[in-house]
């Protein structure tokens, strides 16, 4: 088989596209087939976003990925069997598991059964396949002006969607874990959707990670956030994918009143990633917290894009990011506030850190307000700097070896991120990863 | 018998301009010494070169710690080996816990000196106990290291530290800058009850006062990177009444 | 790009056949008709008496901003300019001699007493005493006579300093405006700076020898009666080693200017251990409450710090057009090199501003600063947008960066954009904005103590910007705070 490739400096046949060549294996027909055509008809015209489209300024994809990789085979029982390995690896107690391997819900390794009560998940394949006109539409509903946000709807093969009803509380927290199994390189598209009822909470977790021999695969996730009003989501995200891999993802929240989002994002792994999340604060009295983390070294680039619109009066937001880069790794950390005229009363605050530890580092921040309502108090910092001297003297003055008193300065830097986490055990595995990040480092 | 400290000659530049002309310094084991001096001398530069703090070069001498030689060490080595500086300015850490810190340093002192770190409730109980002595609350203990410590605090917290860590040579840099008077006693008792035979200590302060609450055996007068006179106790007192400038024409 | 180029024959053989022949009468009328053609650029340099070398210079610029955009990036929007539709060249008015008060326009003697300035006892109203020998700045010039003027020219010859109309140094040094013109505002540089490049009409030019500090403060304005404000102004500033100059540009009145169109260029160049401070307070023609007319500001400064130890500062004061798109910026090339920006940039009406700073840090230790206040009324919009970047070799560099921004009204809108890059870890980057209403209670407290809702707006606003006023020579700074006021009337209540 020929390896498709979505280059930009030539015209492809139209027959060679990674989407036609996977056509015949995307679920849905009819609409659904044409929402897709559509999609990458909007992808295609823009292509593989590069440095001179604004928002992809620092992460020019046409430089770094370069081609898009032909849809991953769905996977075969070793394929399992790697993944179920590299899952008892990121294994977390006390939760759901629900596992997708190369882009694919497997159920075997999920835990389906035994759902609490006004819990429903189901599969983005069979709601595809299926007849939900309504539910399809909605799900196809993400902005494809981004080209890669039109690049996963044209090729979303499956993932997990979720409904909790009114006024349920989840006491488990769901685990969405993406494996990519260690096949030929490969790319994954996926979309999941979480959908809180008014009155509800809920926790999600979605890991990123890899079976052993993973190695050029790419991974391009979005996901679909509705939070009903008086609803609480807590969310946290962990990159650990291979040390070669892409990770594409982009998300949609949408925030009711009075309601409460707490989301939380680290990149330690992957060699090129890109998170760009749009949080749209729609009802009033609401408040978001949004924290990050990335950990790089290597040649890693990862690129956290977040985009905070505050449309309703009396809402609050804050934004606490942070980066450690080491090697000639390349943090990238653009953060948007959009207060709009209606939004009085807006409390939007933004800080960014990054912390170089090497000379050929580098980490650019864009920290934005955009402010059309005056009765706000908006604002954000960024600071960029190595560690310092003399807290680094201070501690081996005391007797830690350098890389300890390195390690020491580093999790507290990120600590002012992680302890943002409401759940103590999800804290510590966000603590845990950054810790393994520290351990592979020294 | 190896001197404790012995800093032969020492020749010191910072941004190649020459801040110690050649120094020299003897300390045994049971001694405190005082080092005093006008602003400007060399005495905090003294303290930090013993304790090996980056941007300074040494251009000529050596310092021996037990007979090793102490400038090829890691300053973390240093800290293994028995060397503990009570910093003039304490530097704040956020976001690490001064339990965590403690335990930390600690524990990679003893490791790096092959001896089988503390465990959690051995160091607990350690912490508490000397931590009560000096009258350091447990909630100072939880927070990030000299976080919002008042300079009292911090200078106890020091006090702290040399007592956990037992080193056997303290240098106390300005112990009483920032300090009143009742703050001062309790950090001074702390180190009083630290003074022992196999230790010793080098108190570097500009003012006499320090010294009415810890008594050294030895004085010495440092100016223009010097050493310029060497005395007893009363030499502090004499300082006291006719100033340094005598000195300072001395040592040009 | 052979298409481009066969574009640019075809653009330049038409021009020729349609205007050679009006061309021989009009060099004897002192004015070109509109729109722009290489033969205006031609006759913009004959009219200067330019040598050969300026005239290539100027078309190739020509040239090369017939290849070229405009950039759209900035948050601003207007109609499409017509460059076919301006003049670029009409002819300086002839030369007015002030010999007293009296011949000064009215209209801006109307705007000094709006101001609370009455010319003659400015200095002793503001409790300006000046001691013996200290310096005096150009601005005494206007309200004296010309011979003061010739004074301060023969003090300045007595220094070593070159202060002459840009047009004057082409001739005069063309040695110098050959080294610098140009190099560190490139003819490719943007748009705007290459149309200047092509068609720029006059400007200053300074140059301070090495070891001198410039006895006085330059200024624009007392020349400014000798010519007309050309629409696309030029200006060149060298600081020689170790020299000083302190560069004033605009003054409080308002420069009522039909021309729709203002591109300027400015090139500042410090050699070691020099210091230039450029200071402006622009207060173009804003456009009408309904947002009608209006200059449309688009300006390049830039200044290279090429030296070591070497400094630049820029203070801006907006209040004027309706549209500025201008970025003071900074090349920290030499080691130690510092780049300072201060900036008050007040929108109201339907004005539109995007401006702010870039700090470019190539030297070892090389540090920078930049504080911004941007205040929006009405149903203005208020960008600060800045660069702050390190490059690898920059170690040390180090900047920090305050941008505040203060909106009256709900109908306004205020946008911070910074790029903040570092690829050197020594780099150490602070920065921080906020964006904030004027408190009510503040307001109420000021009301309730007899100041009116407009005086109480004044005195908060003015606080708001006290740190860059506090950058202005004193006598500036006490004009600007006053037109502060009169920029925000109507903006409340």
């Amino acid at each position: 088989m020929n390896v498709a490739v979505a280059k930009t400096d030539r015209v492809e046949a139209a027959d060679e596209t990674p989407f036609a060549l996977a056509r015949s294996r995307l679920p849905g027909s009819g609409a659904v087939a044409d929402l897709r055509r559509e999609a990458y008809d909007a992808f295609q015209r823009i292509g593989l976003p590069h440095r001179r489209i604004e928002d992809w300024k620092y992460t020019d994809l046409r430089a770094l990925m370069r081609e898009v990789l032909p849809l991953a085979a769905a996977p075969d029982a070793e394929a399992l069997a790697r993944a179920a390995a590299a899952l008892k690896l990121h294994a977390i107690d006390g939760v759901r598991r629900l596992v997708l391997v190369d882009g694919v819900l497997a159920p075997s390794l999920s835990e389906f059964g035994d759902l609490e009560p006004k819990l429903s998940l189901r599969s983005l394949r069979d709601i595809l396949a299926g007849g939900d006109a309504a539910l399809q539409k909605e799900l196809f509903g993400l902005d494809s002006n981004n080209p890669m946000i039109a690049l996963n709807s044209a090729m979303m093969t499956d993932g997990v969607v979720i409904a909790v009803a009114d006024g349920a509380k989840l006491t488990q927290p769901l685990h969405v874990v993406h494996i990519a199994s260690g096949g030929a390189p490969a790319a994954v598209f996926t979309r999941s959707m979480l959908k809180l009822g008014n009155d509800s909470s809920a926790t999600l977790v979605e890991s990123y990670i890899a079976g052993e021999g993973a190695a050029a695969y790419q991974v391009h996730d979005s996901l679909v956030i509705a939070i009903g009003d008086r609803a609480r989501l807590d969310h946290v995200r962990l990159v650990e994918d291979g040390r070669e891999a892409f990770n594409i993802t982009s998300s949609a929240i949408d925030v009711g009143s009075h309601a409460h989002f707490n989301t939380f994002g680290m990149a330690t792994g992957a060699l090129v990633s890109r998170y760009q999340a749009v949080i749209n604060v729609a009802g009033e009295h609401s408040r978001v917290e949004t924290n990050g983390v990335n950990l790089l070294n290597g040649k890693q680039h990862a690129d956290t894009t977040l985009v905070m619109n505050h449309d309703v009066p009396h809402c609050a937001s804050r934004e606490v990011f942070r980066a450690v880069v080491d090697d000639r790794g390349h943090s990238v950390f653009q953060g948007r506030i959009n207060v709009r005229q209606p939004a009085q009363h807006t409390d939007a605050k933004m800080m960014t850190r990054a912390l170089l530890l090497s000379d050929d580092a580098e980490a650019d921040n864009k920290p934005e307000l955009e402010i059309f309502a005056d009765d706000v108090t908006c604002g954000h910092g960024a600071t960029t700097g190595a560690l310092d001297e003399s807290l680094l003297f201070y501690l081996r003055a005391r007797g830690l070896p350098e890389k300890d008193a390195q390690s020491l300065l580093i999790q507290a830097f990120v600590g002012e991120a992680i302890e943002s986490i409401a759940d103590d055990s999800l804290r510590d595995l966000a603590i845990g990863a950054a810790a393994r990040w520290l351990e592979a480092r020294a | 018998m190896t001197a404790l400290l012995e800093v032969k000659n020492l020749q010191v530049s910072v941004a190649e301009r020459e801040i110690l002309h050649g120094l020299t310094l003897t300390v045994n084991a049971g001694e405190v010494h005082a080092i005093m001096g006008p602003n400007g001398s060399g005495k905090s530069t003294l303290s930090h070169v013993i304790a090996g703090k980056p941007g300074y070069e040494v251009t000529g001498g050596e310092i021996l710690f037990k007979g090793e030689d102490l400038l090829a060490m890691a300053p973390d080595v240093r800290a293994a080996k028995g060397v503990f500086l009570a910093f003039q300015y304490p530097v704040e850490i956020p976001g690490v816990a001064t339990m965590t810190f403690l335990r930390t340093a600690l524990n990679a002192q003893r490791k790096a000196r092959g001896e089988a770190e503390f465990s959690t409730p051995d160091f607990l109980k350690k912490v508490r106990e000397v931590a009560g002595s000096l009258g350091i609350p447990q909630e100072m203990l939880r927070r990030g290291v000299n976080v919002g410590f008042s300079g009292g605090e911090k200078k106890r917290n020091e006090v702290l530290q040399m007592a956990l860590f037992q080193p056997s040579l303290c240098i106390l840099d300005e112990m009483d800058s920032g300090l009143d008077i009742d703050a001062l006693r309790i950090a001074a008792d702390g180190v009083n009850a630290l003074r022992s035979p196999d230790r010793a200590m080098v108190v570097i302060t500009h003012y006499q006062r320090l010294l009415d609450y810890i008594v050294p055996d030895v004085v010495h007068v440092m100016s223009k990177g010097k050493v310029v006179k060497s005395g007893g106790k009363e030499l502090a007192l004499e300082l006291e009444a006719t100033g340094y400038a005598q000195y300072e024409d001395k040592a040009a | 790009m052979a298409a481009v180029q066969e574009t640019v024959d075809r653009v330049r053989q038409i021009d020729v056949d349609q205007y050679r022949y009006g061309f021989e009468t009009l060099i004897e009328s002192d004015k070109a008709p509109k729109g722009l053609s290489e033969d205006i650029v031609r006759f913009i340099s004959a009219k200067k008496n330019e040598p050969a070398w300026m005239l290539e210079w100027r078309l190739e610029a020509y040239r090369r901003w017939l290849t070229m955009t405009e950039p759209v990036w900035a948050r601003v929007s207007y109609p499409k300019i017509d460059f076919q539709d301006l003049y670029y060249y009409s002819a300086p008015k002839p030369k007015k001699t002030i010999g007293s008060l009296d011949e000064i326009d009215p209209e801006i003697l109307e705007t000094y007493k709006k101001l609370g300035i009455p010319l003659r006892e400015v200095e002793a109203l503001e409790g300006v005493i000046r001691p013996e020998g200290e310096r005096r700045i150009a601005v005494d010039a206007v309200f004296d006579s010309v011979s003061v003027a010739t004074t301060f020219q023969a003090e300045l010859k007595k220094a070593g300093v070159i202060f002459m109309p840009i047009s004057e140094a082409i001739r005069e040094h063309p040695e110098l405006v050959k080294k610098y013109l140009g190099t560190v505002v490139p003819t490719t540089d943007n748009y705007y700076a290459t149309l200047n490049s092509a068609v720029f009409s006059d400007g200053s030019f300074v140059y301070v020898p090495p070891g001198v500090r410039c006895p006085m403060e330059l200024s624009t304005y007392f020349r400014i009666n000798e010519r007309n404000t050309g629409q696309f102004e030029r200006t060149l500033i060298i600081a020689d080693k170790g020299s000083y100059v302190s560069y004033l540009e605009g003054c409080t009145a308002p420069q009522r200017d039909e021309n729709q169109l203002h591109a300027a260029v400015v090139e500042l160049v410090t050699h070691d251990d020099a210091e230039i401070k450029y200071s402006t307070v622009q207060n173009w023609y804003p456009g009408n409450s309904e947002g009608k007319g209006g200059i449309y500001n688009f300006v390049t400064k830039r200044g290279d710090c090429r030296g070591n130890n070497s400094k630049i500062s820029w203070t801006q004061v907006e209040t004027g057009s309706a549209i500025t798109w201008k970025y003071p910026s900074c090349i920290l090339r030499g080691d130690n090199s510092r780049g300072e920006f201060y900036s008050i940039a007040i929108s109201n009406g339907y004005q539109q501003v995007d401006s702010g700073t870039k700090m470019i840090h190539l030297g070892k230790n090389t540090t920078s600063r930049i504080i911004s206040k941007g205040i929006a009324a009405g149903r203005s919009q208020n960008t600060y947008r800045g660069l702050v970047t390190a490059h690898r070799k920059a170690t040390g560099a180090r900047n920090f960066t305050a941008c505040d921004s203060l909106l009256i009204g709900d109908q306004c809108g205020a946008h911070t954009v910074p790029y903040i890059e570092a690829k050197n870890s020594s780099a150490l980057f602070e920065h921080e904005a906020t964006t904030s209403k004027i408190s009510e209670d503040v307001l109420f407290y000021c009301v309730q103590r007899g100041l009116s809702q407009e005086e109480a707006v004044g005195l908060v606003v003015n606080g708001f910007v006290k740190d860059v006023l506090q950058q202005l020579p004193m006598e500036f700074a006490v004009e600007a705070q006053k037109l502060i006021s009169i920029s925000l009337e109507g903006s409340v209540g």
